[in-house]
């Protein structure tokens, strides 16, 4: 079956499509595809997209939706078709990457050290300082490797053939790895013929590099070091990949009641009695993670975690504190962290962004409401966002309010065309917008598997592609030389 | 292994039990409506499903009546009440996720997949395939999945916990399942002449009995039927036999658990008894020291590995 570009009158909006030139040739990376494509009926695309749904739903692969009262369960929808990389775009977005994680991790060892680049001016010591995911308790600690972001998520957006955009940073608790992984299970099943004919790199060496990776940054002086998951439980949105992971790592998965701090060090319960832990691969947030030191009221943590890891008995992974990296306020200063502790000029390029905080910004973000997306520097998920072009008057002047009575906590970016991907719909194969987020890993090394998680706006048109909203994802694919 | 995980297993291994056990009960129950019955017993026919005045209300809270209809729909279907068989294989697809883990992906689609079905079935679907075919179909969930967890897991910690609770849950059930019947049980010891062969063969059946009472005994009578259920061992249901079972897994987990020495002691003064001495001093009494046994060594596997500091 043929696809189309998108036959637009967008004129310079027009985005870039990732599989057709303009004159409607295939580009390099989706050759071999496109034939395969080319002989695809419709019958058959929807026979195996079903086929693809049923597969998920029997594996039980859900995410809860919050704010819905049956806490229904629903799956991310997942397109059959591939997202293709070539092996220059790979290695392109490998190294920015992996760069831009590296002078993060070297941000935070240095703010909750000596804050040479708070001195040097080269960052409002303000807005690191008293920015809410600081956390002072972590100021002067030594961690192993000095790494504080151990798993990293950098979402990133094309616009053109070599125009790759970081849209942002995830150095909390980033998820979706279990659908990069679970993806190209399902693509292998239902198309194995097109992994004959494309020299796909693989992915499913990610969870042995999470293990080593993990097991590498252990205290010093323990030598087979017990790792285990610590997850909120199951009701918890990403709950299957927690259970992903550890399955596939062969580690324990554990709840914060299954933990416990005696005698300054953590232990886990179990039918044998207790067990010391040695790291914890959390995805539970900092404000939850010990009620002791954060929030009193929470039952998913650790009571008293926070003094053994301060002692250096256990690793967290990732660190308490790394939020102060990944604030949308301190995004607009990350290419000047790599400059300041690489030595390098920035591989891939920030996403130019208006902070609200500045009068200059602030005027011209008001008057240009109607060609900017506009979020809220700490919001996430998609929730809370103008995306001024898709937006109506009346949403304008509620959202002009808003800004207005908190400008600090906003900030404002010019509407990408974010690139195209063809993708399964009701009517056939058609382009969607779509993002990418690639899983870097520091410990020994620094490393990022070739792929990540594709995420696709199935909504004609939109730009939103979080799953919260409608957004599905679908396989990645890096073509290997 | 972790405490909690072990504690998933050992309930997964009684909710899925439990929804074949009640699937059994009500198909065997319905089957026993549809017979000739002595007048006395024929009021409490429904009514017998329910152990304690406790359980009768909460029925009562929602139905007027112990008859075949709404009894069916509240052991069946109800989500409200926590025994039915939808609430089991909810319980047992909950543990499977908490417990996902420690399973294969084989084990984790079986439970979906039947968690799917069960989902969506109301009421009147239930009388549309007929009651029979509904509650068969949920006995075939619960072979398949014995089959797929016999298949396709590793003998280890999470295996033995599953089939701890597994054989647990079957003491309970066919201890149950006698106490329903135990009105019938005492008639026929009395007057001696209560037999009823295709009552009988119900009942046996209702305990996944009745052939090998027919290649172990020759005329059904009730004396035997209780021999068979009680302290034969080659049926996997009978009291002995699940209590052995438990005592295995026990020793194999922890020989010097305090819990295993329990099901040691229980599985032999099980082996030592006589049928006839059981009926002389009462079988409503036996079967309910029994229970009570039962529930002292479920707490104190609790206290042995689920609870340890």
């Amino acid at each position: 079956m043929s696809t189309t570009p998108n036959d637009g009158n967008d004129g310079p909006m027009r985005p870039f499509d990732e599989m057709l030139e303009t004159d409607g040739t295939v580009r390099m990376a989706y050759a071999q595809f496109g034939e395969w494509l080319e002989g695809a009926s419709k019958e058959f695309l929807t026979r195996k997209n079903d086929e693809a749904d049923m597969m998920f739903r029997r594996l039980g692969i859900t995410f809860t939706v919050y704010g819905d009262a049956a806490q229904t369960e629903r799956m991310i929808p997942f397109d059959i078709i591939p997202r293709i990389l070539d092996p220059q775009e790979w290695d392109y977005l490998a190294r920015g990457t992996i760069q831009r994680v590296d002078a993060l991790n070297a941000f935070l060892d240095d703010v909750y050290h000596d804050q040479a680049i708070l001195k040097a001016g080269r960052i409002p010591p303000e807005l690191v300082l008293n920015n809410d995911a600081f956390r002072p308790e972590m100021l002067d600690m030594d961690l192993p490797r000095r790494i504080y972001a151990h798993i990293a998520g950098v979402d990133v957006v094309r616009t053109g053939p070599r125009d790759f955009f970081v849209l942002e940073d995830n150095v909390r608790t980033p998820s979706g790895v279990s659908y990069m992984l679970e993806n190209r299970q399902t693509m292998m099943r239902l198309f194995p013929e097109l992994f004959a004919t494309n020299h796909v790199a693989p992915v499913e060496r990610y969870p042995s590099e999470l293990r080593a990776n993990l097991r590498s940054v252990a205290p010093i002086g323990v030598d087979d070091p017990t790792v285990v998951l610590l997850t909120p439980g199951q009701h918890n949105s990403a709950f299957f990949e927690h259970a992903f992971l550890a399955t596939e790592m062969g580690i324990e998965l554990v709840e914060g009641q299954d933990l416990f701090v005696d005698d300054g060090l953590v232990f886990m319960r179990t039918t044998e009695g207790p067990k010391r832990v040695d790291v914890i691969y959390r995805r539970v947030d900092d404000d939850y993670i010990d009620p002791l030191a954060f929030r009193s009221d929470s039952m998913l943590g650790v009571p008293g975690l926070l003094s053994v890891i301060r002692r250096g008995r256990v690793t967290l992974t990732n660190a308490i504190g790394t939020g102060v990296a990944d604030d949308k306020a301190m995004y607009v200063y990350v290419p000047e962290m790599i400059r300041f502790y690489l030595g390098e000029e920035p591989i891939l390029q920030n996403v130019p962004t208006y902070s609200l905080r500045n009068k200059d910004d602030y005027k011209y973000v008001l008057e240009n409401l109607e060609s900017l997306v506009v979020k809220e520097v700490h919001g996430s998920g998609g929730y809370g966002m103008l995306v001024g072009p898709k937006s109506t008057k009346k949403e304008r002047e509620e959202y002009t309010k808003r800004l207005k009575a908190d400008p600090d906590a906003f900030i404002a970016q010019p509407t990408l065309a974010l690139s195209t991907c063809p993708t399964y719909v009701d009517e056939g194969v058609a382009p969607r917008h779509v993002d990418l987020r690639p899983f870097v890993l520091s410990g020994q090394r620094t490393t990022v598997v070739p792929g990540g998680l594709t995420r696709v706006a199935l909504k004609e048109g939109s730009l939103v592609v979080n799953s919260s909203q409608g957004g599905g994802t679908k396989d990645t694919w890096v073509l290997e030389r | 292994m972790l405490s909690r995980t072990a504690d998933n297993l050992y309930w997964l291994g009684r909710y899925v039990e439990r929804a074949e056990n009640t699937a059994r009960l009500l198909a065997g129950t319905q089957r026993l409506s549809l017979m000739p019955i002595p007048t006395d017993e024929a009021g409490n026919l429904w009514r017998n499903l329910f152990q304690s005045e406790f359980e009768e209300n909460a029925f009562l809270a929602k139905h007027s009546e112990f008859s075949e209809t709404p009894v069916m729909e509240y052991m069946a279907l109800d989500p409200e009440n926590p025994s039915s068989i939808y609430s089991c294989v909810h319980g047992a697809r909950e543990n499977v996720r908490a417990a996902r883990h420690v399973l294969t992906t084989e084990i984790s689609q079986c439970i979906n997949e039947t968690w799917m079905e069960v989902k969506k079935c109301r009421p009147q679907d239930v009388i549309d395939r007929g009651t029979q075919n509904y509650l068969d179909s949920i006995k075939e969930r619960a072979h398949l999945f014995r089959g797929v967890v016999h298949g396709t897991m590793r003998r280890g910690e999470p295996f033995m916990f599953w089939e701890l609770g597994a054989a647990l849950e079957r003491a309970e059930n066919t201890s149950r399942l006698m106490l329903a019947r135990s009105a019938a049980f005492h008639r026929a010891a009395k007057r001696d002449d209560g037999f009823d062969f295709y009552r009988w063969g119900t009942f046996l059946r209702t305990a996944n009995a009745y052939s090998a009472y027919r290649q172990l005994y020759r005329d059904i009578d009730p004396v035997s039927v209780a021999d068979l259920l009680i302290l034969n061992t080659q049926i996997p249901r009978s009291l002995l036999s699940c209590i052995e079972d438990s005592a295995e897994v026990l020793r194999n987990l922890k020989r010097e658990a305090q819990c295993a020495a329990m099901a040691e002691r229980l599985a032999s003064e099980l082996r030592t008894m006589r049928l006839d001495t059981i009926l002389r001093s009462g079988l409503e009494g036996f079967l309910h020291d029994f229970r009570k046994q039962v529930h002292v060594l479920s707490d104190q596997i609790r206290v042995d590995f689920i609870m340890v500091r």
